[in-house]
């Protein structure tokens, strides 16, 4: 998986350059291209400093949330979803734990705490996992509501629109919502049918 | 709709009074606490602007040569059948794959069409309701040593489908086009 994504990217990144000049020079766009080259490296260093405040302000505010145990009060509200997102898991097993607060932090944005805590839920779902190199279903659904995660506010793209003088930059917070829960709920029918499809009769 | 507009005008204001709220409640030194995770958010910043130059330049010399307009004219048949505007078909592949690589096509979208414009909500949607499924995989399989992932990624791929499809179908219900 490590060197698909990796080398992924890579074919982009050259793919995207390469194609770019070529097409440059065959479209009579030679002068531009390379304008836009020197410009885009200026951009960049202007988007990310532009993200920087917002940023800044969200994190920071996420950091007081998380210090006032609001992850744990979350945490305490996704419980009962648990059991029908994850019926192979034993009840007071610490994965489950794991989980919630993982499924909390990316709830909250806050990005740095939710990988060590997913890290930390496959490594307690490996436990329970008899065939080691192949995922059970609940790490299927786990990667699942990661994947999918529904994001409380979406700092970032707020911060691009404001950058680009939006009228109303945080309008979009309702739409993505909607969205976002429209993909949790389809992520969760298609694990289950399909944990169904591959099941080779076994259940942890 | 106008509810969904409401929402997202209340949600900000809403989200701090109920953190500091609960901050003061619990006693935390809220100020420390902000300025700590402040500093986490820099640090973030600071770490992704040089992937960042290297990929807004790809996309910036990609537009700027005009292969972005002939993928776009080779995607549009696509993208119109899904109602998405071809504008944002970039994103759709992209999003998957690299979230830094989205960020800048996010950003390149955005100030080519208008933060404001139809195409610009359906792509600040996209951009919010979808994670890049590759690198989650990548890294939470890779840490346990899993190499069959099962059905993992068709379910995740099944849920940014929609998501694509329900951002497009949002914006279109609460902005209008």
């Amino acid at each position: 998986m490590d060197g698909i994504n990796v080398a992924m990217l890579n074919y982009v990144w050259v793919g995207m350059l390469i194609t770019g000049f070529v097409v440059g020079m065959l479209n009579g766009r030679v002068e531009d291209v390379t304008r836009a080259a020197i410009n885009s490296a200026g951009k960049a260093v202007e988007l990310g400093i532009g993200l920087m405040g917002i940023m800044c302000l969200w994190t920071g505010l996420m950091n007081i949330a998380e210090k006032s145990g609001m992850m744990q009060y979350i945490s305490k509200a996704l419980k009962p979803m648990l059991k029908f997102l994850f019926p192979e898991i034993p009840e007071k097993h610490p994965a489950l734990g794991a989980i919630v607060m993982n499924l909390a932090a990316n709830f909250l944005g806050l990005g740095n705490a939710a990988t060590p805590l997913g890290i930390k839920a496959m490594n307690e779902l490996q436990k329970l996992n008899r065939h080691k190199e192949t995922a059970t279903d609940a790490m299927c659904m786990f990667l699942v509501l990661n994947t999918a995660a529904i994001q409380l506010i979406p700092a970032t793209v707020i911060a691009i629109r404001t950058k680009f003088n939006s009228q109303n930059p945080e309008e979009i917070i309702g739409t993505v919502w909607i969205a976002s829960v429209c993909a949790t709920v389809t992520g969760i029918i298609a694990a289950k049918i399909l944990s169904a499809v591959f099941s080779r009769g076994r259940r942890v | 709709m106008e509810a969904v507009k409401l929402v997202s005008s209340f949600a900000i204001p809403g989200i701090f009074l109920v953190i500091l709220g609960a901050g003061v409640y619990r006693d935390v030194k809220v100020f420390d606490a902000f300025v700590d995770g402040a500093r986490e958010g820099f640090a973030t910043v600071v770490k992704i602007i040089p992937s960042l130059v290297g990929l807004m330049v790809a996309v910036g010399v990609f537009r700027a040569s005009g292969a972005l307009d002939l993928l776009l004219y080779i995607a549009r048949p696509v993208a119109s059948f899904f109602g998405i505007p071809s504008e944002a078909m970039p994103l759709v592949f992209m999003r998957p794959i690299s979230g830094s690589a989205s960020l800048a096509l996010v950003s390149d979208i955005i100030e080519a069409n208008g933060p404001d414009s139809f195409t610009g909500r359906v792509v600040s949607t996209m951009m919010g309701s979808t994670e890049t499924i590759f690198y989650t995989l990548t890294v939470y399989f890779g840490s346990v040593g899993v190499k069959n992932i099962r059905y993992t990624l068709l379910a995740a791929l099944a849920a940014d489908t929609v998501s694509i499809i329900a951002s497009v179908i949002a914006c279109r219900a609460v902005f209008g086009i």
